[in-house]
């Protein structure tokens, strides 16, 4: 067994791990490693061929390699360690983190850690899609990284479920790559990506959306041979009787990102069953001390540079955590999701730290003229007003120190509702 | 082919490669007996033994006289030695009957006195205070149960696969992809049997064909067995939700089955299920909303936090061979001589299956096989202690000796690439990816092989010497992938993973 000392462990080289071991290493630690599981740094933009990543951060409109490219140069810059084809095996309370790796078990003992393991895909078991159960079914990132990374096209008839971002830009994908695109189904009545994605990968290429449909049944002994589709109505539940048959050899599932948190259960760190990641503070902190994360393990992202720009504060946090300890923070403030949002990052609010807060909220339903009111204890603390929510694009809005100060001390509650009549009440 | 082909002549040929076909072939390879296994599949273990409870049963359900009562003790007795033997894990976790209200109380000691008359041992009843301590995730409806320490749980895939593996070592030649079309007479002598590969003469034949028997006996012109497949569907929950119980739980049984069972699998997943459907199509396994539906509800009766344990990690159905006579046949046949069948082994035939394959042993001596022991015959098999329950300090010891031991390549089921190559290689090694997971378990965790896959083709790949664009995920037709991208044009291989 191989025993190791770093300031600051990351756990994930994703866009999260990357710009959170950089922020550390800037932020004056020490010494800082990267556990990647995969025998290559860059995660999950290495498969993401397009373009659209760091327009904010870079000012560049970067494919996700070059994103990745650009994140991997300035850690080697940085002199942080990484070591790949690390897989995590646990990470304890204290810090000290296994993995297992050619090499043998690697032990990791970290002043502070970073968790940045991203999220996985729901699958059709979860979905309990009846059926056969035969080839040519995937998830739309696997598919992805099999069309992007290994070079192989998972079929030639695609039907795609689910309007998620991975799942139109795999509809994009195949069809550049001569697949017939059959069309795209989502159970909800509007799409679960982002509008940007709707138009640029459907609509450019004349693939249909096909709203308030689900797949109900998938058949063909051992090759994919059809799927049926049918109309969903009041609570996503299908119409009996409105099933039609579509033949097809490939069925992509883009049916939501499940934050991956198997290493976080096990240490004990509470997680948000609203984002499915864990419970965290301005500071990137989770409820463990010393334990941080960022990106898709704490909340699912529509873009790398919201991934980007919380890694930074998880980094910076958890390099001062190894050389100074604690912060001593008097109060947290609960951030309770109300009417109309889904989910509020971070879920605890410390007076403390940056001057200003970024809230990211998801919405449960789309909303028009929406008025984004802030509160605790009966006083307004901010509002915001928004012409159009949609569930599938983050919603983010800034709350400075000072209102977060201007919260009476017998409150510890700040609630995050949306009303859509535009009528300040 | 003609008789007198020595690769084509056999004392023994075993029709089907499911777990009684394999155990029957490890039975017979203690014995200097030409064996041959045939398997219509890429792989053993593809049929029912793939798609069942997984639960090596205590005995005390099946009636009393039955071939199905004395097997299945007498198998389920077997089992810590084979499971030792062949490096298959095994647990007896025991099971529970649980009477959900006092109305179903008084099975209990129908079931008790049925199970002492089976001869299973320390059977008893459990009341409420002790029965919620063992298992504190039963319903609060629960008022008593009959718990049964020598139940257990194995995983039935590489249960099989390893049996068949040692008889293959120990001297029996395994045929894959070799379906039998029909079983040839001599007079009412068995001569051989023709199959999708051609003839194979032999003087025995062993039909262990599950849902298929009762074709392979009437191509013998024996019609005293009649099948009728019995479909079961099943849920699989995620590991996180491991504690719900801790042995397996039956309800009650009804006239037809066992009823629907939660229970824990030994890779520490939670099964839900079987439905009891009586179809005719033997490929059906599909599953179906209802019957899913059917599933939960059977299963949160006994366990009410199933529901919490929702949203599943996958779904299966499987088919129970269930013969007219609603017992196991394991007997010559009345009109063939030569011809030993083992059929209708539905439910609990993977725990008989070990007795079944020494009863089957008996009868071919009876019938005239003549068994000189095989001085080579060694039970144990050589194996690799998996990733998965190593500790820090195996892996450690594993990786320092070959670096791959130590690298994942499926994230869910903590399966390294040591171990995916090894799958691939050996006396049986896997031909498909469906071979792969079911000897390593990649692509079996709650990721449903998301990551692992693309990882996993390219080593499937380059081990086999094939195209990734020509991998079959189980049988012929069941390509994987669909071509290469315009990219990667015309390249051969795959990249290394």
């Amino acid at each position: 067994m191989k025993t190791m000392e770093f300031d600051v462990a990351v756990i994930g080289g994703g866009p999260a791990g990357l710009s959170a071991a950089c922020a550390a290493r800037e932020a004056g630690a020490s010494s800082v490693v990267i556990l990647e599981r995969d025998t290559e740094l860059g995660g999950i933009l290495r498969q993401c061929v397009h373009t659209g990543f760091g327009l904010r951060v870079f000012r560049e409109d970067l494919t996700g390699p070059e994103f990745a490219e650009r994140l991997v140069k300035r850690a080697g810059e940085l002199n942080v360690a990484v070591e790949a084809g690390s897989f995590v095996l646990s990470v304890t309370p204290d810090r000290r983190v296994r993995a297992s790796s050619k090499r043998g078990i690697l032990e990791v003992a970290a002043g502070a850690v970073v968790l940045c393991m991203g999220c996985r895909e729901r699958t059709r078991g979860s979905l309990a899609i009846p059926g056969s159960r035969p080839a040519g079914i995937w998830t739309a990132g696997a598919a992805q990284r099999l069309i992007n990374v290994e070079g192989y096209l998972p079929g030639k008839r695609v039907l795609i479920a689910g309007s998620g971002d991975v799942g139109l830009i795999m509809a994009r994908r195949l069809a550049l790559e001569g697949a017939e695109v059959l069309g795209v189904v989502e159970i909800a009545p509007y799409p679960g990506g982002l509008i940007r994605n709707v138009v640029q990968c459907l609509e450019d290429y004349g693939i249909p959306l096909l709203l308030s449909h689900a797949v109900t049944a998938i058949g063909g002994a051992r090759r994919l041979e059809w799927v049926e589709v049918s109309e969903v109505g009041p609570g996503m539940k299908p119409i009996p009787g409105t099933g039609r048959i579509v033949e097809c050899d490939t069925l992509l599932l883009s049916v939501g990102l499940i934050p991956e948190n198997e290493l976080s259960r096990a240490v004990g760190i509470p997680l948000d069953p609203r984002t499915g990641g864990p419970i965290v503070t301005n500071f990137m902190e989770t409820t463990v001390r010393g334990i941080f994360a960022s990106g898709n393990v704490v909340h699912v992202n529509d873009l790398v540079d919201n991934v980007s720009d919380e890694a930074r504060i998880a980094g910076e946090e958890a390099a001062a955590f190894a050389k100074y300890g604690p912060r001593a923070v008097v109060r947290f403030l609960e951030v309770i999701p109300g009417e109309r949002v889904r989910s509020v990052v971070p879920q605890r609010l410390a007076a403390a730290g940056q001057d200003t807060i970024t809230l990211d909220l998801r919405v449960t339903e789309p909303v028009e003229d929406a008025l984004i009111e802030v509160s605790a204890g009966g006083g307004r603390l901010a509002v915001y007003r928004r012409r159009r929510l949609r569930p599938g694009e983050m919603v983010r809005i800034p709350i400075t120190r000072a209102q977060i100060d201007s919260v009476p001390w017998d409150r510890n509650k700040v609630y995050v509702s949306i009303r859509s009549d535009g009528r300040v009440g | 082919m003609a008789r007198g082909d020595p690769d084509r002549t056999f004392d023994v040929v075993i029709v089907g490669g499911g777990i009684v076909g394999a155990m029957i072939a490890r039975e017979i390879s203690r014995y200097l007996v030409k064996t041959a296994l045939l398997e219509k599949e890429m792989d053993v273990a593809g049929g029912s033994t793939k798609a069942n409870s997984a639960i090596i049963h205590a005995g005390f359900d099946p009636e009393p006289g039955t071939l199905k009562a004395s097997l299945n003790v007498k198998g389920a007795a077997l089992y810590p030695g084979i499971a030792g033997e062949l490096g298959v894990e095994y647990t007896q976790s025991g099971s529970l009957v649980v009477a959900i209200g006092e109305e179903e109380a008084p099975v209990l000691e129908v079931l008790l006195e049925r199970g002492k008359r089976n001869g299973v041992a320390a059977l008893e009843i459990v009341g409420k205070d002790r029965l919620f301590r063992m298992e504190p995730g039963l319903s609060r409806a629960a008022v008593a149960a009959l718990f049964a320490p020598s139940a257990g749980i194995i995983c039935p895939f590489r249960l099989a696969i390893a049996a068949a593996e040692n008889a293959v070592c120990n001297g029996v030649r395994l045929f894959r992809d070799c379906a039998v079309t029909g079983v040839v007479l001599e007079g009412s002598r068995v001569k051989g049997v023709e199959t999708t590969r051609g003839f194979f003469a032999c003087d025995y034949v062993v039909n262990a064909a599950g849902v298929h028997a009762d074709e392979v006996a009437r191509s013998a012109g024996d019609d005293s067995i009649s099948i009728r497949p019995r479909r079961g569907q099943y849920h699989v929950l995620d590991k996180a939700h491991a504690g719900l119980v801790t042995r397996v739980v039956f309800p009650v049984p009804t006239k037809v089955s066992k009823g629907i069972v939660v229970t824990p699998t030994i890779d520490g997943n939670v099964l839900i299920g079987p439905t009891a459907e009586d179809i005719d199509d033997k490929e059906d396994t599909t599953t179906t909303e209802a019957g899913l539906a059917d599933v939960v509800t059977g299963a949160a009766r006994l366990v009410p936090g199933v529901v919490d344990a929702l949203p599943p990690i996958t779904q299966y159905s499987g088919l129970r061979a269930v013969e007219k006579s609603g017992d196991f046949v394991v007997a010559a046949s009345p009109v063939v001589s030569g011809l030993v069948n083992a059929a209708g082994i539905q439910s609990p035939g993977l725990s008989a299956a070990p007795a079944i394959a020494e009863m089957v042993l008996e009868i071919l001596r009876e019938q005239g096989l003549k068994t000189p022991p095989n001085p080579g015959f060694n039970p144990e098999r050589k194996t690799r202690r998996r990733f998965a329950v190593s500790s820090d300090a195996e892996r450690d010891i594993a990786a320092s000796a070959r670096a791959d031991c130590g690298h994942i390549v499926c994230r869910c089921e903590s399966v390294t690439r040591a171990e995916v190559v090894d799958a691939l290689r050996g006396p049986l090694g896997a031909v498909t990816l469906d071979g792969v997971k079911r000897r390593t378990r990649a692509g079996m965790g709650r990721c449903q092989g998301g990551f692992c896959t693309p990882r996993i083709i390219p080593i499937v790949a380059a081990e086999l010497g094939v195209r990734p664009e020509d991998l079959l995920k189980n049988e012929p037709g069941s390509r994987l992938l669909g071509g290469a991208t315009k990219a990667a044009g015309a390249r051969d291989g795959g990249s290394e993973a």
